[in-house]
């Protein structure tokens, strides 16, 4: 038996998977997954339940998995409003995801990526009396992927299908201890996309090799999980050759990486050559290598009032006048980034990008 | 038979059409009207919207506490008429933009989107856009808190901008950028920081529009540093460009904070651009800028200079007569007026001289000065200005083809005032101030002029 690493600290769940690919056909004669054909065509279901992803738990219970779906977690997370995230993938019997060195891995049509977010009274506690509010459900169909927003109900027993998203008022104890208000918003299946898109497609964004790596040599690695398990074909040697990212909030690890990184998940998925920003020629992805590009000395275009005083995207050695902090720092639509999927700031992040931009050399502007 | 068989189709559409079946062809759905739901309501319409469906707003005020989107192709959405339909934004507490629309062949007609916290209507990658009888309007006037652009275009293949009154934008009205095969007319701009302005795009014609009150009029612009470059074919004509005086309002940041207030019409950097037929009164710096790019970049494939440009028939009235911004130290080194036509006279960049090719073709009494500037990134201390005009290109760079959208149903141009009467009366003040504009210029458009 292997055990499969949860997204979060709920109880860790035994798999049927024996060893390999082999077993996995074993595993599929007993097989008590989610039907397919729904995730192939039509409509999506009204309910999250329909789906049969998980098991019928008693209400606010841990997420229980049922076969072939499968609990994992990244190493940097997009943050949204300090909501917790379950992460679940299905994958259909007999499938497996192919392995991609740099972009999100692919994974096989009729799979599903499920997001579920999760609010706490007291964020420096958040597993106790959390409450979900929503699960996003990217589908991979035979012409790309949909994206399908549910929204949990008070019961929390089951979550309805909203396209047009929610609007949920949390009064929460903050990370800092302070009272913190969170005008939490679920986003329309539209807004789904804006974030999601690569060109006239849908794509996921978190599940790429590097940010499913294990961070350090003693850490449980997912991707070599999935490959002994027969769910990833990679080789060994691509396996090992996966880029190590680091864990922004590592204050271990150097500063530059880290920033890098916060930038990849939070803002490249629009700031890239193919997102919903390709527009603004700011693009801020993990290996992009034009400084101009990442906003070192780069004018802002479009940026209206959200450039606020500054004159720069990045004015090395000044986060204080780089537009960048200020948008991250805003909750101000027409100033805040990113523009969906927050209403109050991500202190870690702010924190850590004006101490990157405050080491950059004044020279590299 | 083939007649026969084409009849029975059309008898057929005719019954699909008389028995107004669910779903597609969405016209026959009731107008969705303002009240509790309705903001959800039209969210939820867009986002189900097949393509073919109208979905029509009925008159009256919704009010939106999140911005807008559609996704879905040849949609249309219709309101009852820009003053009548009103989208308010005063509330919204999340979105960049009132109405984002991402799909393609959309057309946009008949309401007015108001007080957005971030742009107005924006439409990214979305080809063969229609923006008709639109009203985007902040309704406290200039003020740097307003959003930067009222309707925003970019990434786009196909734009159409008729009838859109915009006022308001802390950066341009009605925007056009990175985006090829674009007509914006008959509109009118006011109040805006930039009333139009065309940004690294190409194909565009801009005619009959009404530009008045903003900081600067028209601008033609191309920037460094964006995916989309090497903006050029552009024509300016018909336009009425009066009294762009309103002070700028941008944020420092943006490159529109760097116009004058007082500009009339502006080409920076873009190519193959023809300004004619314009009539300009009252711009107070000058009515017609010429510049290069003016800012150090590292772009390697940016050429920050204007090449073939064109300025002929053009109606000058007064202005020039309290320069602003960089240009004022200069003007008052010169008796504090500018030359109706004014050009940096930038011929070098990264130590490469270029022949300069602006042609100014303006009968000899029209006013001309030539900063002689040589290199950008420009010094203006270092300006010996000449009112010698530039050898105009060997032949003359030849007119842009008009621009023909296959989408366009090709009215005959309206009239600029008919669409100053589907104003909202609060801009009806700005058309009687316009009409008395006219009343002030004087003489008729010369020969080639309507």
């Amino acid at each position: 038996m292997i055990a499969l690493r949860r997204a979060n600290d709920g109880p860790v769940v035994a798999v049927c998977a024996l060893a390999a690919a082999a077993a996995l056909g074993g595993c599929v004669a007993r097989d008590r997954g989610p039907p397919p054909a729904r995730l192939l065509a039509g409509p999506p279901p009204s309910s999250l339940s329909a789906f049969k992803f998980f098991e019928e738990t008693a209400p606010g219970a841990p997420l229980a998995p049922r076969p072939r779906v499968e609990g994992y977690a990244l190493v940097n997370a997009l943050f949204s409003d300090h909501a917790a995230k379950d992460r679940h993938v299905y994958l259909p019997p007999g499938e497996e995801v192919r392995f991609d060195a740099d972009g999100v891995l692919e994974f096989p049509v009729g799979s599903a990526i499920l997001k579920t977010f999760s609010l706490a009274p007291d964020l420096r506690d958040p597993a106790r009396g959390a409450r979900r509010i929503e699960t996003r459900i990217l589908v991979r169909r035979a012409d790309g992927w949909v994206a399908w927003p549910y929204v949990w109900n008070a019961a929390q027993t089951d979550a309805t299908y909203a396209p047009v998203g929610a609007r949920q008022s949390w009064d929460v104890t903050g990370p800092d201890g302070k009272p913190l208000h969170i005008d939490y918003r679920v986003p329309n299946q539209n807004q789904c996309k804006t974030c999601h898109q690569h060109g006239d497609a849908i794509t996921p964004i978190g599940p790429t090799a590097r940010n499913l790596r294990a961070v350090r040599d003693d850490a449980p690695d997912l991707l070599a999980d999935w490959q002994a398990r027969g769910l990833l074909n990679v080789s060994p040697e691509a396996l090992a050759g996966v880029q190590r990212v680091p864990a922004v909030a590592d204050t271990t690890l150097p500063l530059a990486p880290r920033a890098r990184a916060w930038l990849d998940i939070n803002c490249a998925h629009c700031h890239q050559r193919a997102g919903s920003a390709s527009n603004s020629g700011l693009y801020l992805g993990w290996s992009e290598p034009v400084a101009t590009a990442l906003g070192v000395g780069k004018r802002p275009v479009a940026a209206g009032r959200g450039a606020g005083d500054g004159l720069f995207v990045i004015d090395p050695g000044h986060p204080e006048r780089s537009i960048m902090v200020h948008r991250m720092d805003s909750v101000e639509p027409g100033v805040a980034m990113p523009e969906l999927g927050r209403s109050v700031h991500d202190p870690v992040g702010v924190a850590l990008v004006s101490a990157w931009i405050a080491a950059l050399p004044r020279s590299m502007r | 038979m083939r007649l026969g068989s084409s009849a029975s189709v059309i008898t057929l559409m005719a019954l699909l059409a008389g028995c107004g079946g669910p779903g597609r062809g969405g016209a026959e759905r009731p107008p969705l009207a303002p009240g509790p739901g309705a903001a959800a309501e039209l969210q939820r319409l867009l986002i189900t919207a097949q393509p073919g469906e109208t979905i029509t707003l009925a008159a009256g005020r919704f009010e939106f506490t999140d911005g807008l989107s559609l996704d879905q192709s040849k949609v249309t959405l219709k309101g009852a008429g820009p003053t009548e339909t009103v989208l308010s934004f005063k509330g919204q507490t999340s979105a960049g933009e009132g109405l984002l629309v991402t799909g393609d062949d959309v057309v946009l007609q008949g309401f007015a989107v108001e007080d957005t916290k971030g742009d107005g209507i924006k439409s990214k990658g979305a080809d063969r856009i229609t923006y008709r009888d639109l009203a985007v309007l902040w309704t406290r006037g200039p003020d740097p808190r307003n959003g930067a652009y009222g309707v925003y275009p970019v990434e786009s293949t196909g734009v159409l901008i008729e009838r859109v009154t915009v006022s308001g934008a802390s950066d341009a009205g009605i925007y056009v950028g990175q985006s090829r095969d674009i007509i914006v007319r008959d509109s009118r701009a006011e109040l805006n920081v930039a009333g139009i302005e065309i940004e690294n795009s190409s194909n565009a014609d801009v005619h009959g529009n009404m530009v008045t009150l903003n900081a600067g009029g028209i601008l033609v612009f191309d920037l460094p540093d964006l995916p989309v470059k090497d903006g050029r074919s552009i024509r300016v004509f018909d336009n009425q460009v009066f009294a762009n005086d309103t002070p700028n309002f941008a944020p420092p940041g943006n490159i529109v904070a760097s116009v004058p207030s007082g500009t009339g019409i502006m080409v920076m950097a873009a190519s193959d651009v023809h300004v004619f037929r314009n009539q300009l009164r009252l711009n107070r710096t000058a009515h017609v800028l010429v510049a290069a790019y003016f800012l150090p970049t590292k772009d390697p494939a940016y050429d920050p200079l204007p090449h073939d440009i064109v300025l002929r028939d053009n109606d000058y009235g007064p202005g020039g007569d309290d320069p602003q911004g960089t240009l004022q130290p200069l003007a008052k080194a010169l008796g504090g007026r500018l030359a109706a036509v004014v050009w940096d006279g930038v011929d070098s960049y990264r130590g490469q001289r270029v022949t300069p090719t602006v042609n100014m073709l303006e009968a000899g009494d029209v006013g001309f000065l030539d900063l002689q500037l040589g290199s950008t990134p420009v010094d203006l201390r270092s300006a010996r200005p000449t009112d010698q005009r530039p050898a105009p290109s060997p032949e003359r760079p030849p007119e842009p083809a008009p621009i023909r959208l296959a989408f366009d149903p090709a009215a005959p141009a309206t009239p600029v005032d008919a669409a100053a009467d589907g104003a909202p009366d609060h801009l009806q003040t700005l058309k009687e101030l316009s009409d008395r504009l006219n009343e002030l210029a004087a003489p008729p458009p010369p020969q080639g002029g309507r």
